[in-house]
């Protein structure tokens, strides 16, 4: 297989080392070391793509982060898939299978082309906003097609093989990018001693040291970088990232850094490694060295494969030993694109001229280059460019002196490729993700990092400051001010190396270049490549009134592309001002946000998707419910086993059996989740009197008492009991899903308003496991197990708690229900959970013990007309609106939580929604939870409705359904009939009732 | 002014789009006007269409310290939906939904409003009470919803997760079929349009920066570029700084403003033609008539006008993705950002008289405040027509956060959006 | 990101481990039926909401438990000073 691009000879790929890949199907040869992009050029690939809105041909331009076009979908196996991978910062491997992502039929011959050449015309910016509107009942239609159009590549359509992971780290000094100047500052830190993380996106350090022609210390540049890269490995403070590029940079000096360990080994990561890594990092100082972009220059037609950007054409042939075409045209504003002219002189290809715009360039590069008998067209421009899937010839012209416009003389150059520099863009996309706003300078041609935000220092190209010779200075003194800031000795040993390089003359600012025909009338000429935005798309852009460069920029999609307008952007800003008739600095930037570059959502999550999402919590009995068949519950992080089948059983068969044991046998719940928080302290007492809205003066020690937690709004927002351990010790019990906002609500008072009550609060819900065994044959069933407690009626009553052995295990028993019945809630530590779990089931064998789980608890005490928080109320509700003024003591000397809020003019008002019983009509109709009651089931819609149904079961033990839920003055109400409109059409009638269906005397749990 | 449409697309295209008329001119303000409205945003912009085209008063000012659209109305995530819990909020955002219906039509302006459908996944045995109960109650005011089950909703998302493989398995859904997106900037320019065609002056890069009040009553504004503006009433429609606009007027408010961020991954292929939230797991996602997937982050915890929030919000939202849409896991976010969203207690908007007289404030959206743009504007622009609240905007007011009939929707809005 | 120095651990720590608790300084009223709704309403509700200094009320959620105070700029998120509840913030916003 031959390369006809490739080079002899050049190049830093490992030629012993040939690599297969395909591309759109056809298989291809490449070398180790070689990028996506630079074995397509090597094998003479002009097209990789098609544009998103024009479909027109698009080649590669640039050899960076920058990249627009070639945007490739990867991957061999469908769980692989990989969309929108950019082919310049893709390392090659054997077996890399890629393709391009539109284009239909083929890339290189896509029928939508020719509907973008004759549409095209329709298709200013906004033109969706212009129409489609009529007749309305078509936009869905019109919207299907355009959907159809979207996107560039694809998702898998499987899950993903690989895991990826995360890795939190501080630093002294996090040196950005690893070029000339962030060596150099990783270098000076580092001797300095500091803690240095250096990182840089490819897989290389040195950046274009790598394939400089330019010499330090008397050696070509590339020795110094691998001396220097040796010294750094030898540094045991010093951590050297590779294929890791810092995209994000946060408040307070927090950077992620996405390291891509193995996307350059395969399409999946080698077994037993994660695929890609994000650092989170917080760094003392931060080094930026980001470098600079080349700009292109924005000429008709220089979206022809084979315009590049001059830097990118010099790196192909230098650092991959290809050479992207055969006859080449420069076409510059600067100096630094003459390089790329003798680089390719020095292929033996041809070199057809270098056009220039400065009519008098004066560097050392220009006398090179004509030293090498390069033609120069001085003063001149490329403005125009023949051919469809390759360059064919460009047209050149003279510049004004006086204004943007041509000048005449106009030539046509015959050749395949296009080199353009418009000069550099300082990477300042980090800077600016700390909401600093870059500033303008005339000198750089280009933005500049503007005032730091954080504790950030910047070397190099950023700074818009090119030569080899200041970037090494300016790196060495960024680090070496790092390392001091953090606190380090300055280091002594740097001494910044000699550099041979040519001088470099002035460059002349120009962005866009005139043509013939005005900007509206001129053939396209492409800003932004990637979202096919134009010149005149951003002249009709300000001419219909969107003059601010947001407006701009929203308007004509510059720089929403993958590439985030890198290349396209201060072209753009440019263009915009000149339409406007402003400075660029005027006009202003528009804002760079995280990413720098796109960053898998695999990375950003970590491991922590699947199974860690959020840790499971699970009780200490937990495995019992798993080994006999529960259905398990979600509630808040555990999981609580729900109801436990049977075979053959339906859910309503498992409930109503489990229900009746309760009633008639013994039944037995694991309650372990309830939240559990010991207080003690001598005011106790008198804090819990404040934050419960019920008196708690009087509770004696071995005591147990319900309470209600209002916020200040007077609105209940949690309940459980509380338990008298001590005079000044008591355990609160909380819903499962409210224990930690509870023990925050606790602290905050006793922190931020009653600092002087001593009293300490502590969870324990983890150290105890929590059994509930209920129903008329508990306490023959508690007494097999314990003896150290007098169960007798009256000495144990209930609400009372005791101190005892169960199960030989110590254990606190208290006489609590939430079902009604005589019912013993056993807590033992955690560790003995299991054990006294199994010990009970043993030993109720003989009464018929039976599991019970969530659902079967809410049935229970739905039949006592208990409510739950969270299901029952929610934030509008108070005590009285429960009908449970019973637990607020209004009397008590504090105005405790609540008290204030519930006596507002709403809450007060008459005929609030209040919680009550229902009882259907039909029996055996059993409400719909979240149904809604009205008065008039025949109202037209809009209904008024009353209130909704919180709960509803049906009732093994009434025989019937039951319910609870609210409705306008229900407590009132009691015996009237109210409406259900169903979603059906159908309405089911209820009548109000206390919500007390069962034993509303209480006999059963005082027995 | 000129009208939009196929036609005219094809005759400027023979012109090479030179001739389109400009959407707003760039007035110089005016010594007074009957009504200010504060902030260019889109709630401010509708206020003023709205304004002119229902009510016929057409000397008033918007007055946008940037340029129009610059706020959460170019920030958000596009989602607009009517299916709140209570009456109050149902009616209003209902409201809203109907002018969306025809608002393209309406402003000869295609906003791309795409009823694509809006699901609330259910988690847990309490989302699905929840969902039933927001059903019932949407349905039995005339908002439509209704519930589908695991199996249908896999069906109909082929990209979500419905196994029972997950940490939080899908039980269920809640869809709001007329619900779906729009595009957000072409909203705000739509209103533009519509407002400078029919005589708004419509003044850009003007700061207010003091509220000029006598007799406790307001008489204008102080403004930054051009100096005191009168009006006999003031609109103040500033979302996340409506805090420092009240500041200048003598008062707080019961609002803060929070960051909110959001994510756009890299454009793809269409892989979901719908809206899906979870209030549970903390996240939602659509997907672009470009491409990306449009995916909403939570609100941060503290108080923040810096347009940036924290990142680990960004990645427990990404966790949150990866869990509901596993295949998505090799796709790659391109870009993250934030807005200043102005947070009530009750997650419900204040649309207000104030105790200035003359002065109103319309905010509070919170992080919900696109999808009632039209609707918001419809009757702020009725309240400040008529001096008092428009009869959908009276529960809004301020005087609910003294006499406590709060209007929760924190149920509905959990997820930020 | 913030990282955030505990007053009562005495170290710099990440904003995961903490939690924003709004305003500080909010003192619940000594008699709150002495209070008018509007008062009540003011107390629970409304707020400074400032662009600039904030002094806002946090807990070290994951970390000590403790609340404490923080005087944050809310543009430039830049914390000027944290200091335990009692205490009085000693960098305060110019009154306009």
């Amino acid at each position: 297989m031959t390369q006809p691009n490739r080079v002899q000879d050049a190049g830093r790929i490992n030629r012993s080392r040939p690599l297969t890949f395909t591309f759109n199907g056809r298989t291809f040869q490449g070398y180790e070391g070689d990028t996506v992009a630079s074995a397509l050029l090597a094998n003479g690939i002009d097209i990789v793509g098609r544009s998103f809105k024009y479909a027109r041909p698009r080649g590669i331009v640039a050899a960076g982060a920058e990249e627009p076009n070639a945007v490739l979908q990867l991957g061999a196996s469908e769980a692989a898939q990989i969309p929108n991978v950019r082919a310049t910062q893709q390392e090659l491997y054997n077996g890399l299978e890629c393709a391009s992502t539109n284009g239909w039929p083929t890339v290189e011959f896509d029928v939508m082309a020719y509907l973008g050449k004759i549409g095209g015309g329709m298709m200013p910016p906004g033109f969706y906003n212009k129409t489609f509107m009529s007749p309305q009942s078509l936009w869905p239609t019109y919207e299907k097609y355009i959907r159809k159009a979207a996107g560039l590549g694809r998702a898998s359509k499987q899950k993903d093989p690989d895991t990826y992971d995360h890795l939190n780290q501080h630093c002294d000094v996090l040196v950005v990018g690893g070029g000339a100047a962030g060596l150099a500052a990783a270098l000076a830190a580092g001797e300095a001693g500091a803690r240095v993380i250096l990182a840089d996106e490819q897989a290389e350090f040195g950046g274009a040291l790598l394939h400089s022609n330019d010499w330090i210390n008397e050696k070509p540049a590339s020795n110094w970088v691998a001396e220097t890269v040796a010294r750094l490995r030898t540094m045991d403070n010093v951590q050297l990232l590779p294929y890791s590029t810092v995209n994000g940079y946060h408040d307070h000096n927090f950077l992620t850094i996405h390291q891509r360990q193995t996307d350059h080994l395969g399409e999946t990561a080698p077994q037993g490694l994660t695929r890609q890594r994000l650092h989170r990092v917080r760094a003392g100082w931060v080094v930026l060295a980001t470098g600079a972009h080349e700009r292109p220059l924005v000429y008709a037609n220089n979206d022809v494969p084979g315009c590049m950007i001059a830097s990118a054409v010099s790196t192909y042939i230098r650092r991959y030993g290809v050479v992207p075409g055969n006859r080449l045209v420069v076409a510059t504003t600067n100096d630094y694109a003459y390089q790329t002219a003798i680089d390719w002189a020095n292929t033996g290809r041809q070199v057809v001229a270098v056009v220039d715009s400065r009519p008098d360039p004066d560097g050392e590069l220009v006398a090179a280059a004509e030293k090498a008998g390069i033609r120069v067209i001085k003063g001149s421009v490329v403005y125009d460019v023949q051919g469809s899937k390759r360059v064919k010839s460009v047209s050149v012209a003279r510049l004004s002196t006086t204004e943007l416009s041509l000048a005449g003389s106009e030539t046509t150059l015959d050749c395949d490729t296009v080199a353009t520099s418009g000069g550099w863009s300082p990477v300042v996309h980090l800077s600016c993700h700390t909401g600093s706003r870059p500033v303008w300078d005339d000198d750089v041609i280009g933005f500049v990092p503007g005032p730091a935000n954080q504790k950030q220092l910047l070397a190099g190209g950023i700074q818009g400051h090119y030569s080899i010779a200041e970037c090494l200075a300016e790196g060495f003194s960024a680090g070496a001010q790092a390392a001091t800031n953090a606190g380090f000795d300055k280091p002594t040993d740097l001494t910044v190396p000699k550099v041979h390089e040519p001088s470099v003359g002035k460059a002349m600012p120009l962005f866009y270049v005139p043509h013939k025909q005005p900007m509206t009338r001129a053939p396209k000429q492409f800003v932004d490549y990637q979202n096919d935005v134009t010149a005149a798309s951003i002249d009709v852009a300000t001419r219909e009134g969107f003059e601010a460069i947001e407006h701009v920029k929203r308007y004509t999609a510059l720089g929403f592309g993958t590439d985030q307008g890198k290349l396209g952007n201060i072209n753009g800003m440019a263009i915009t001002a000149q339409a406007v008739n402003k400075t660029i600095p005027e006009t202003g930037t528009t804002v760079f946000r995280p990413n720098y570059t796109p960053v898998t959502f695999g990375a950003i999550a970590g491991r922590n998707a699947r199974e860690l999402f959020v840790p499971e919590r699970y009780t200490a009995m937990h495995q019992w419910h798993v080994d006999n068949g529960a259905k398990f519950e979600d509630v808040g992080e555990w999981k609580r086993p729900w109801y436990y089948p049977k075979a053959g059983e339906s859910m309503q068969d498992s409930l109503n059996r489990e229900v009746l044991a309760v009633r008639n046998g013994v039944g037995m719940l694991d309650a372990s989740t309830l939240g559990k928080i010991d207080i003690q302290g001598k005011d106790a007492r008198e804090f819990l009197g404040r934050i419960y809205t019920n008196a708690w003066a009087k509770l004696a020690v071995g005591k147990c008492r319900y309470g209600l937690m209002c916020g200040e709004d007077g609105m209940v927002f949690d309940d459980g009991v509380t338990s008298c351990l001590g005079e000044n010790h008591f355990l609160m019990t909380t819903t499962t899903g409210g224990a930690a906002h509870v023990l925050e609500w606790l602290e905050l008072y006793h922190q931020t308003e009653w600092p002087e009550l001593e009293v300490f609060f502590t969870s324990v819900t983890d150290h105890w496991a929590t059994m509930t065994i209920g129903g008329p044959d508990s306490r023959k069933l508690l007494a097999e197990l314990c003896d150290d407690i007098d169960l007798d009626k009256d000495a144990f009553k209930f609400m009372d708690w005791r101190q005892g052995t169960v199960a030989g295990v110590p254990a606190r028993v208290f006489r609590i229900s939430f079902t009604g019945e005589l019912s013993y809630e056993i807590n033992v530590q955690a560790n003995f959970g299991m054990h006294v779990w199994k010990k009970l089931m043993e030993h109720g064998a003989k009464y018929g013990i039976t599991p019970y789980g969530t659902e079967t608890m809410h049935i229970l005490r739905a039949e006592k007309g208990f409510i739950i928080v969270g299901q029952d109320t929610d934030s509008t509700l108070h005590p009285y609106d429960l009908g449970m003024g019973w637990a607020v003591a209004q009397q008590k000397p504090f105005s405790f939580v609540g008290k204030r809020g519930m006596s507002r003019e709403d809450p007060t008002k008459a005929n609030r929604k209040q919680l009550v019983g229902l009882l259907t009509k039909d029996p055996q109709k059993v409400l719909p939870e979240g149904a809604q009651a009205v008065a008039d089931p025949k109202q037209a819609i809009p209904m008024t409705m009353l209130g909704h149904v919180t709960s509803s079961y049906y009732s093994a033990t009434l025989g019937r359904s039951i319910a609870m839920g609210t409705i306008r003055g229900g407590l009132d109400r009691m015996g009237e009939t109210v409406y259900y409109p169903m979603l059906d059409g159908s309405v089911v009638e209820a009548e109000i009732c206390s919500p007390v269906f069962y034993d509303p005397k209480g006999d059963r749990q005082n027995v | 002014m000129q009208k939009y449409s196929a036609f005219e697309l094809f005759k400027n295209s023979v012109s090479h789009h030179e001739n389109w008329p400009r959407m707003w001119e760039n007035p110089v303000p005016k010594k007074k006007y009957d009504i200010i409205i504060i902030g260019g945003g889109g709630h401010g912009l509708a206020t003023a269409y709205y304004l002119a085209k229902e009510h016929g008063i057409t000397n008033i000012a918007v007055l946008e310290k940037g340029h129009l659209g610059s706020g959460n109305i170019c920030r958000n995530t596009t989602i607009v939906r009517s299916n709140y819990l209570w009456d109050e909020s149902a009616h209003l955002y209902e409201h809203a939904m109907k002018l969306w219906e025809g608002l393209s039509q309406d402003l000869n302006y295609n906003v791309m409003f795409s009823q694509r459908g809006v699901y609330h996944l259910c988690h847990t045995l309490q989302d699905i009470r929840d969902n039933e109960r927001l059903t019932y109650a949407n349905r039995l005011n005339g908002v439509d919803n209704e519930m589908v089950d695991a199996e249908q909703l896999q069906r109909e998302i082929p990209l979500l997760d419905c196994s029972d493989k997950t940490r939080f398995p899908i039980l269920g859904a809640s869809v709001q079929r007329r619900a779906g997106n729009a595009r957000h900037d072409a909203v705000a320019w739509g209103y533009a349009r519509g407002a400078a065609m029919r005589g708004v002056d419509l003044i850009q890069n003007c700061e207010v920066t003091d509220m000029v009040i006598e007799n406790n009553t307001i008489v204008g504004v102080k403004t930054k570029q051009h100096g005191v503006i009168k009006a006999d009433r003031v609109g103040c429609v500033t979302a996340g700084h409506s805090g420092v606009m009240a500041k200048m007027a003598g008062f707080e408010l019961p609002v803060e403003s929070h960051p909110l961020q959001a994510l756009v991954s890299e454009p793809i292929k269409p892989v979901l033609d719908t809206v899906v939230m979870s209030n549970h797991v903390h996240g939602y996602m659509s997907q672009s008539n470009k491409g990306d997937l449009v995916i909403g982050a939570g609100i941060d915890s503290y108080l923040g006008y810096g347009q940036r929030g924290s990142y680990s919000i960004i990645e427990h939202t990404v966790q949150a993705i990866v869990e509901m849409f596993p295949e998505v896991s090799r796709v790659r976010m391109n870009r993250q950002w934030g807005g200043i969203v102005d947070t009530t207690p009750d997650a419900c908007p204040i649309i207000s008289a104030t105790p200035v007289k003359g002065l109103f404030f319309n905010c509070g959206w919170g992080t919900g405040g696109f999808k009632a743009t039209p609707g918001s504007g419809h009757v702020f622009a009725a309240t400040l027509a008529q001096g008092k609240a428009h009869e959908l905007a009276e529960p809004f007011s301020i005087e609910r956060f003294h006499n406590g009939a709060l209007i929760d929707e924190h149920g509905a809005a959990a997820v930020a959006h | 990101m913030l990282c955030i120095f505990c007053p009562h651990c005495g170290e710099y720590r990440e904003e995961e481990e903490f939690s924003a608790r709004g305003q500080a300084h909010i003192k619940r009223p000594e008699d709150p039926e002495a209070c008018s709704d509007e008062e009540w309403g003011n107390y629970m509700f409304f707020r400074k909401n400032p662009k600039g200094l904030h002094h806002e009320l946090w807990v070290h959620s994951a970390g000590c438990g403790k609340f404490f105070n923080m005087t944050r700029d809310t543009v430039s998120y830049e914390i000027k000073e944290t200091y335990k509840i009692g205490e009085q913030p000693s960098v305060v916003a110019a009154e306009k």
